[in-house]
């Protein structure tokens, strides 16, 4: 399982950097997305104090398009019908796939609060740093299980490009809250004691171990209909 | 019993239409049969069918012994698939995807440096995006990732379609020397002269059964 999860993981990355629609389509999509809320909020107290939220919403926006992009390249020359037929491990592909989405993730995360320092005037605490380190590695572990299983469940699905988004939003909800919680108390937000954030990471690290195990189990199936 | 492939009174049902209509076929190891017959006829829901994509609504299916459906994960471990879709990364240089389709089936670089040079897709050609290639030249990619998984049961809808005379020439030079090998091919093809030069028996297709050549 782990053999496969290595091969696909290495593949999608690969694809990803040769491809460039991250870099030159979602992470402009993910910036335009913070200036927009910069420009419908305007003013600097209340960006400071939701910059938070704007970001894992922002994140949670791209993330719909990173997951329709990791199963387009399944499917737009039968890939996935081929990967089905070979008899590869479902599971490793899962875990491969889940793989690579959340490293994408991790640099978006990354990216979008410097952002947020820069735009919003948000600050990043030392004291903080690894309690936003750990949130923000649960957070993009959990969105890129629920996101592979969830893209898996619509590759093969008419209408596919809108159905993604509708499935998907409810479900990762969770995790933007918690997210959210996690990051306002790395940040100190309005006050926020850093004790309050590990709760949410607590919230974060079962919601990822959930779906990671779901997805490992449930994928083979879910490709299979 | 050295049969690769046997279908008995197989009946497979795509929405309502009856694709297979009680098939019966029996293939030898080491055989390569072609399956004729005109288009909608089932040809391609027959190797469907072989490969556990397509479930029997009644029948029975087995590959290399094993029940299909039964087995379903085994018996796809070892029979390869070429469908009409060619099942390549196009981001990906030909090398790469061959290396891929290997590693998946814990197949050496070596083994992808014989296929590839075997096919032709070897020097230059293999350090070339699938993307920028021809139709022919994605076929052949495909075929050599096929061949790099070492598959036992060959299932192959239209093969030569794509393919200039040079490769189709390499095409039924692999499938032979396959065959020779051991592994057993079934293919459809609408290439009947080639493809019956290459075959060791023709079987005919028709709404949905199979009819043995008198």
């Amino acid at each position: 399982m782990w053999r496969v999860a290595r091969l696909v993981a290495a593949k999608d990355l690969r694809i990803e950097w040769r491809s460039r629609v991250v870099t030159n389509q979602v992470v402009p999509f993910a910036v335009l997305v913070l200036v927009m809320f910069a420009f419908a909020l305007d003013v600097e107290s209340v960006l400071q104090r939701v910059a938070p939220g704007l970001v894992w919403l922002a994140v949670m926006f791209s993330q719909f398009f990173l997951v329709q992009r990791a199963f387009a390249v399944e499917t737009s020359d039968g890939a996935l019908d081929a990967l089905r037929v070979a008899g590869v491990d479902p599971a490793g592909v899962f875990l491969g796939k889940a793989l690579a989405l959340m490293a994408q993730l991790a640099s978006l995360v990354i990216l979008l609060l410097v952002g947020a320092v820069l735009l919003y005037r948000a600050e990043i605490r030392a004291d903080g740093l690894v309690l936003l380190v750990t949130a923000a590695c649960s957070a993009t572990a959990g969105l890129a299980a629920v996101g592979t299983l969830y893209g898996g469940l619509t590759a093969g699905a008419k209408g596919r490009e809108t159905l993604l988004p509708l499935l998907l939003a409810p479900v990762v909800a969770p995790v933007l809250i918690a997210a959210a919680r996690a990051t306002e108390a790395a940040l100190g937000t309005a006050g926020t004691a850093l004790g309050d954030g590990w709760p949410w990471v607590g919230v974060l690290a079962t919601f990822a171990v959930a779906f990671g195990v779901v997805g490992t189990v449930a994928f083979g199936p879910l490709i299979e209909e | 019993m050295d049969a690769a492939v046997e279908l008995c009174d197989a009946v497979a049902v795509l929405g309502s239409y009856p694709a297979l209509a009680g098939a019966d076929l029996t293939v030898r190891r080491g055989e390569i049969v072609l399956l004729q017959g005109p288009n909608g006829a089932g040809k391609t829901t027959l190797l469907r069918v072989c490969a556990g994509l397509v479930p029997l609504a009644r029948g029975r299916a087995s590959v290399l012994g094993l029940d299909v459906a039964a087995h379903r994960d085994a018996v796809r471990a070892r029979v390869g698939l070429l469908g009409h879709a060619n099942g390549l990364y196009q981001e990906l240089t030909v090398r790469e995807n061959v290396d891929f389709w290997a590693a998946t089936a814990g197949a050496g670089t070596d083994e992808v440096a014989s296929v590839l040079e075997r096919l032709g897709l070897d020097g230059r050609l293999a350090d070339v995006a699938v993307s920028r290639l021809s139709a022919g030249q994605r076929r052949r990619t495909a075929l050599a990732c096929l061949v790099a998984r070492r598959a036992e049961v060959w299932l192959l809808d239209e093969p030569h379609a794509g393919l200039d005379a040079a490769g189709r020439d390499r095409l039924d030079e692999t499938l032979t020397a396959a065959a020779a090998a051991g592994a057993t091919v079934l293919l459809a093809s609408h290439e009947l002269d080639r493809a019956t030069r290459l075959a060791t028996r023709v079987v005919e297709v028709v709404a949905g059964t199979v009819r043995q050549p008198s």
